[in-house]
């Protein structure tokens, strides 16, 4: 089953390196990996979308907290939460098919953000699956490439609490 | 110590942390990148500097030194080459779980990532196989790392720690202070454990009528041998113990069933299968003790105690897991189990085992036996020795037949299985323990994987006892080509290959005498235990082709034990 972590780790040298090579040290997949700042200066929040039965999960899970560059790990899945992803997608167009392009964008309320006489470049946000859904329509078209974010998330509601003395 | 107004250099203020961490001695080779922390060590007469001929050695030594004492080893070595020739030494520091830090030299900040000479990115390439690691980047840092490296080194589950010491970070100055607690927000180790699930454990085992202890290294690292002793004998449970956790429990006590698993006794591992309660006890479900998983104590209901929460449900789905530190929590085991009940049955059933395949070795022929010398050094010690064993089939004799009494007398490459582990780590075992014998026993093989430390055991006048059992081969690979391989002995038999160790060892001028017969080998453990004044070297030319039994194979039942050679028989 798929999984959505989300890390808070010290935005220090090497702390990224460090749980990527527990990942693959451990024969543990990936799907998908974002990284950012947080609201605290020197915090960073990590996703981490990956899969695996429950004794899977629950080791990463423990063997993400035993780094010692990792402030907060929390599995997602069992709550309620949002998750989004940032899409850019360049497609090739012919004369004519600008109109069709230009609408399936509107359904996938994206925007054109770049466009020349050959290619035009959409930018498009919103949970993982829809970005799945246009590159599968868009498809028709000649994608000429995608270049996706993956997933951040955040829990709904009540939120992680980070350690207070650290808030800037 | 070099002052510039109230400003150390980094070199003095690597030194001055070291002075606070009680420091009394490391391990090191010197060269370009740590030149400076030299020049300042040359003034320095608070801590011995052991110079090693290779960095694996060093680290090895810091690690012996690390387990025999429960203090921190350290070692020190230069940039690139030094830093990766240490690989081995962190790899089987962090699969055994000893605190050292080494501090790695490492070209000027400027410079790195350019591929400098002698640089090597060891923080990366050693990621994977420590605890944690640091590059010190400024000066003004390097004190307070340096203490973080050597806390998170020895608390919790302890490990490994690299620092890194980029050239011009240690000719910086800064001024010192090493005043300020160790604050690490991600680093909280759990030591009390959850009172509901001791209450519950405790329930457990009182209940039980057929209760094991099954003990690993951790109880021996957390200082927790009283603890554990307490709760056996109190309880009537008998004890097992992995190859690390031996020391942990007194070999000759009653309720000891020495080690289980691969190489384990018949009636440990007839005690696991059959018991109705398992405790594990800072250990790990590791695959050389339990063979098939799912057959393992397969009857029991399984409570692991462990201070790191990621070996609980790692290999074995448990019953209740207790997250703490087993020192803690056997205490109050002890504390919170009241009545005891009749243990008498389930302790004759194991009595019974004991009986049906005793552990035994032949003499009548006249042959040399390894199991003959060991067996002979644990009584002529009364086990009253520290014994550091190399890897292979005299590493297995050494944990069946020595009879261990104490904790930190046993020293073996366990979990990464390092060949060439036991001699460096005897000298480093030597420059902290000095009121016991250092019995360095190494297979010939294993011998000449370090061989280059027998020069730095003369050089220092290191009193150990350097054993070599050879049979000629690199035995425990023999032994797999026998049983699993079709008796095809590929590049194994060192007959043809050995160098003369007896020469090797005169020619260093250590004391240095050879048996082949049992006689010979009472009079050369008699003559070594008397020598006190530097080392002494001794062969034990034993069978050749002489094999360890028990034995499980690799991923097979414990229950399908093989007791003889060419015999296996099935347990039931
Ligand atoms: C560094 C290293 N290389 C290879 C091995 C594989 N290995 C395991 S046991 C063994 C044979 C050891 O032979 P020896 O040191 O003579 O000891 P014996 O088994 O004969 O007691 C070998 C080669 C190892 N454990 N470590």
């Amino acid at each position: 089953m798929k999984h959505t972590i989300s890390i808070i780790v010290e935005n220090r040298f090497g702390a990224f390196d460090r749980i990527a090579t527990m990942f693959s040290g451990k024969g543990f997949n990936i799907q998908s990996i974002s990284i950012g700042e947080t609201e605290v200066k020197d915090l960073s929040r990590m996703t981490i979308v990956t899969s695996g039965d429950e004794v899977i999960i629950q080791q990463i899970i423990k063997q993400l907290n035993r780094l010692i560059d990792t402030i907060k790990v929390v599995d997602l899945t069992e709550s309620d939460r949002t998750e989004r992803e940032l899409m850019l997608i360049s497609l090739n167009y012919q004369k004519g098919s600008l109109e069709e392009i230009k609408n399936i964008c509107d359904i996938f309320r994206g925007n054109i953000v770049d466009i020349n006489n050959r290619s035009v470049m959409i930018e498009i946000t919103g949970p993982p699956a829809k970005m799945d859904a246009a590159v599968n329509v868009f498809a028709q078209y000649g994608i000429k490439e995608v270049a996706r974010s993956g997933t951040v998330a955040l829990k709904r509601g009540e939120q992680i609490k980070l350690p207070v003395k650290n808030q800037v | 110590m070099k002052k510039s107004g109230s400003k150390l250099s980094g070199a003095a203020i690597f030194f001055e942390s070291l002075k606070q961490e009680n420091v009394e001695v490391i391990f090191g080779i010197p060269g370009g990148a740590t030149i400076k922390i030299y020049e300042e060590l040359y003034d320095i007469d608070f801590l011995t500097h052991i110079l090693a001929k290779h960095e694996q050695g060093a680290t090895h030594m810091a690690e012996g030194y690390a387990r025999s004492t429960g203090k921190v080893g350290v070692a020190l070595v230069t940039s690139g080459p030094g830093a990766t020739n240490t690989v081995t030494g962190i790899a089987n520091a962090y699969m055994d779980s000893s605190p050292i830090v080494v501090f790695t030299g490492q070209v000027p900040t400027a410079l790195i990532g350019n591929d400098a000479f002698q640089e090597a990115d060891i923080v990366g390439i050693t990621r994977p196989i420590t605890k944690h690691n640091f590059l010190v980047r400024d000066v003004k840092d390097l004190a307070e790392t340096i203490k973080k490296a050597f806390f998170i080194a020895s608390t919790g589950r302890p490990g490994p720690v690299v620092v890194d010491l980029p050239k011009d970070v240690i000719a910086d100055t800064h001024t010192f202070d090493y005043s300020g607690k160790v604050e690490i927000r991600g680093y909280k180790p759990n030591y009390s454990g959850h009172k509901n699930q001791i209450k519950k454990a405790a329930n457990a085992i009182q209940k039980a009528k057929r209760p094991l202890l099954y003990v690993g290294g951790g109880v021996i690292m957390s200082d927790a041998a009283k603890e554990l002793t307490e709760l056996a004998r109190k309880n009537n449970i008998p004890v097992t113990m992995t190859l690390q956790g031996l020391g942990a429990f007194p070999g000759n006590d009653k309720l000891s069933l020495g080690m289980l698993g691969m190489h384990g006794m018949f009636w440990a591992n007839m005690a696991v299968n059959n018991c109705d309660v398992l405790v594990a006890l800072g250990a790990r479900f590791d695959d050389r003790v339990t063979g098939d998983i799912d057959s393992f104590a397969s009857k029991a209901y399984k409570i692991h105690v462990d201070i790191d929460p990621t070996a609980i449900e790692k290999n074995v789905l448990v019953d209740l897991p207790i997250v703490g530190d087993v020192k803690h929590i056997m205490s109050e085991l002890s504390e919170e189990i009241k009545e005891v009940p009749d243990r008498t049955k389930w302790l004759k059933q194991i009595e019974g085992w004991r009986k049906q395949c005793p552990l035994t070795y032949k003499t009548d022929d006249g042959i040399l036996r390894t199991a003959y010398v060991i067996e002979k050094i644990s009584e002529k010690t009364k086990g009253n020795a520290v014994v550091i064993s190399d890897v292979g089939q005299h590493q297995m004799w050494i944990a069946q037949f020595f009879k261990f009494t104490q904790p930190r007398t046993h020293l073996s490459s366990g979990g990464l299985g390092t060949m060439g582990f036991g001699l460096p780590a005897a000298i480093g075992v030597s420059m902290g323990i000095k009121d016991k014998p250092i019995i360095s026993i190494s297979g010939d093989g294993g011998f000449q994987m370090n061989i280059q430390e027998l020069i730095t055991a003369v050089a220092y006048k290191r009193p150990i006892k350097i054993f070599i059992i050879n049979n000629s081969f690199l035995g425990m690979v023999r032994q797999w080509q026998e049983l699993f391989h079709e008796e095809k002995y590929s590049f194994t038999d060192l007959s043809e290959a050995n160098p003369d160790f007896v020469r090797v060892g005169k020619a260093l001028g250590i004391p240095s005498y050879a048996a082949s017969s049992m006689e010979e080998a009472d009079k050369y453990i008699d003559k070594a235990l008397e020598m006190t004044d530097g080392p002494v070297l001794v062969e034990f030319r034993v069978l050749k082709e002489d094999m360890v039994f028990p034995m499980v194979p690799s991923g097979a039942s414990i229950s399908d034990m093989m007791i003889k050679r060419h015999n296996p028989i099935r347990m039931v």
